[in-house]
């Protein structure tokens, strides 16, 4: 079974041609590397799945049902879920906040729908456990750790029976300690049978904990290989085209 | 060590009291108890049942148009519409009322024309994505211009057979306590509870803190925003139309410059104007805080020219002592 599988996927903008025949199939709890330079078509790609715009050509499969996105909240729908490059926080507001924001739970009967505080907090304090993470959910955002961050953005994916969990350079700002932390996160994901896809330009990050590399190179896969089957210097050379094709 | 993950997610960070001391709202509100018995000893006049009623009073109609300007603000917005706002559901309630139709049918048509200014604000604003300054400024001249319009600039200070009705809701008492008050505190109530307890409330908080992740986290922003704009006229309305009850007549320079109060009372009661942050409480008493120290100059004998100079100082002392607290949070 797969729980993504992308079929000839075709994107182009006017005249420009950002993804050319892109195929690729994501097994459960498989977690694989994105790696491009900037512009090989890693976001345009990214945004497809997302749901942020559909492709010219080409098809998507989740878990072997065909499906035609509009908006992310159809991707997310169907098990899709995004943390983002800058992780869309909001820094004003506590951690079970951004965890649950824009799926409260509320509880009463309608008119009066009041937010579910008690068990926003107790769920979100059991997505923490699971990330193990020492995040408090009632501590604001603007008060914690990049490490603390990532850990709310990912338990923010949790919350739905998510499938596949898309990264989108989640270790591109931070510092070394909670690198490590991330990468942790990603692990416990990939232990509990989700798939990860990791967009990112950190050689070491996707060599340690992926077990798959996709390499885009001018909107098309010149390489899909097992991880322990390439090497650092082979996937530079893919990405720069030194090397053709893997 | 899974002992000790428990607890550490599960430590409760802050006491309440911790929490009371770092809220801007409640040192304003410490102030303005503080000048309240400062002059109440200084004065012979200030704690009398007048003049309480008085700035009670006085305070509520800026207190009124400062909430909904406190969910504008909260939202990352800002809205310089109100006074002409004001201005023009008044004029509508004295046209209406006065060509011989009832309170209710007046009170209605005030409201209706606010509502219609909070949506093409909130349309422009949302939809057309134009930055909030520009379209308010823009609505600023527009309402009042309207409000010319429709009375030629007279006048109105005769409002039909409901007038008694009228003069009574917006400058009579209920239980001893001025009408405008107890809509204020009416008022209030509702927005701390939709602050707190509701999605909506908890989306305006999150589009102020950063609107994009709200974008990408699915919530509606861009009909929330509407939203926003369309209660920030409607609390202009319902303020016109019992200012126009209190002063039994209604001119076109209603309400001129009263942005800037409100603006300067949402300040002073803890709301930042770069979004996301601002309580409905912190709204009241800022307004209240302006209206005492208006009130203190007189009772004082100082002349009120002075107090522009007080106002101010007291915007910007509020804001410091806020930027000073958080740099030591920081530290």
């Amino acid at each position: 079974m797969t729980v993504l599988e992308l079929k000839g996927i075709s994107k182009h903008f006017g005249a420009i041609q950002a993804l050319n025949d892109v195929s690729l199939t994501i097994e459960p709890g498989a977690v694989v590397g994105l790696m491009g330079d900037n512009g090989a078509g890693k976001s345009t790609l990214v945004k497809i799945i997302a749901g942020n715009f559909p492709p010219s050509h080409g098809t998507i499969r989740v878990q072997d049902r065909e499906v035609h996105f509009h908006k992310p909240v159809e991707a997310r729908e169907s098990g899709i879920e995004v943390v983002y490059q800058d992780l869309a926080l909001c820094n004003n507001l506590t951690a079970a906040a951004n965890v649950f924001l824009g799926r409260e739970l509320r509880r009463g009967v309608w008119p009066l729908r009041i937010l579910d505080y008690a068990t926003m907090y107790k769920r979100a304090a059991e997505l923490f456990k699971e990330l193990k993470s020492e995040t408090r959910p009632r501590d604001l955002v603007k008060q914690m750790s990049g490490g603390q961050r990532q850990a709310v953005a990912i338990a923010r994916t949790r919350l739905s029976d998510s499938k596949i969990v898309l990264m989108d350079e989640p270790t591109a700002a931070i510092s070394v300690r909670q690198v490590a932390e991330v990468l942790n996160l990603i692990r416990r994901l990939r232990d509990q049978g989700i798939a990860v896809i990791l967009i990112s330009h950190r050689m070491p990050d996707v060599f340690s904990v992926c077990d798959r590399i996709v390499v885009l190179r001018r909107g098309t896969k010149v390489a899909d290989k097992e991880i322990a089957k390439s090497s650092p210097e082979e996937v530079t050379a893919l990405i720069t085209g030194a090397l053709e094709r893997a | 060590m899974a002992v000790s993950l428990d607890d550490t997610i599960n430590r409760q960070t802050h006491s309440t009291l911790s929490w009371l001391l770092s809220r801007q709202t409640f040192w304003v509100f410490l102030a303005a108890v503080l000048a309240c018995i400062a002059l109440t000893f200084m004065t012979d006049t200030f704690a009398t049942k007048n003049n309480l009623f008085n700035v009670t009073r006085n305070f509520a109609f800026v207190g009124i148009v400062a909430i909904g300007m406190t969910v504008v603000i909260i939202s990352g917005g800002i809205d310089l519409s109100v006074g002409s706002t004001l201005c023009l559901s008044a004029i509508v309630t004295g046209l209406v009322m006065s060509a011989g139709y009832p309170l209710g049918l007046g009170i209605a048509a005030a409201l209706v024309a606010a509502i219609l200014v909070g949506v093409v604000n909130g349309v422009l604003i949302a939809y057309v994505g134009m930055p909030p300054f520009v379209v308010t400024l823009g609505m600023l001249s527009v309402a009042r211009s309207m409000a010319l319009v429709l009375s030629n600039n007279k006048m109105v200070y005769q409002f039909g057979p409901d007038q008694a009705l009228l003069l009574q809701l917006g400058g009579g008492t209920t239980f001893g306590i001025a009408n405008p008050l107890i809509v204020l505190a009416i008022m209030a109530l509702i927005a701390g509870f939709v602050f707190r307890w509701t999605g909506w409330g908890r989306h305006i908080f999150a589009i102020g803190g950063n609107e994009q992740a709200a974008i990408l986290t699915g919530v509606p922003v861009r009909r929330i925003k509407v939203g926003v704009y369309v209660i920030s006229a409607l609390t202009a309305g319902i303020a016109g139309v019992l200012m126009t009850g209190w002063l039994g007549s209604v001119t076109t320079n209603l309400g001129t410059g009263m942005e800037l109060t409100v603006i300067a009372a949402t300040v002073i009661g803890g709301a930042n104007l770069a979004g996301g942050t601002g309580t409905a409480f912190g709204a009241v008493v800022g307004a209240a805080l302006i209206e005492v120290i208006r009130n203190s100059l007189i009772l004082l004998g100082i002349s009120t020219f002075w107090q522009g100079a007080f106002v101010g100082s007291f915007i910007v002392i509020a804001v410091a002592f806020d930027r000073i607290r958080s740099f030591r949070q920081s530290d």
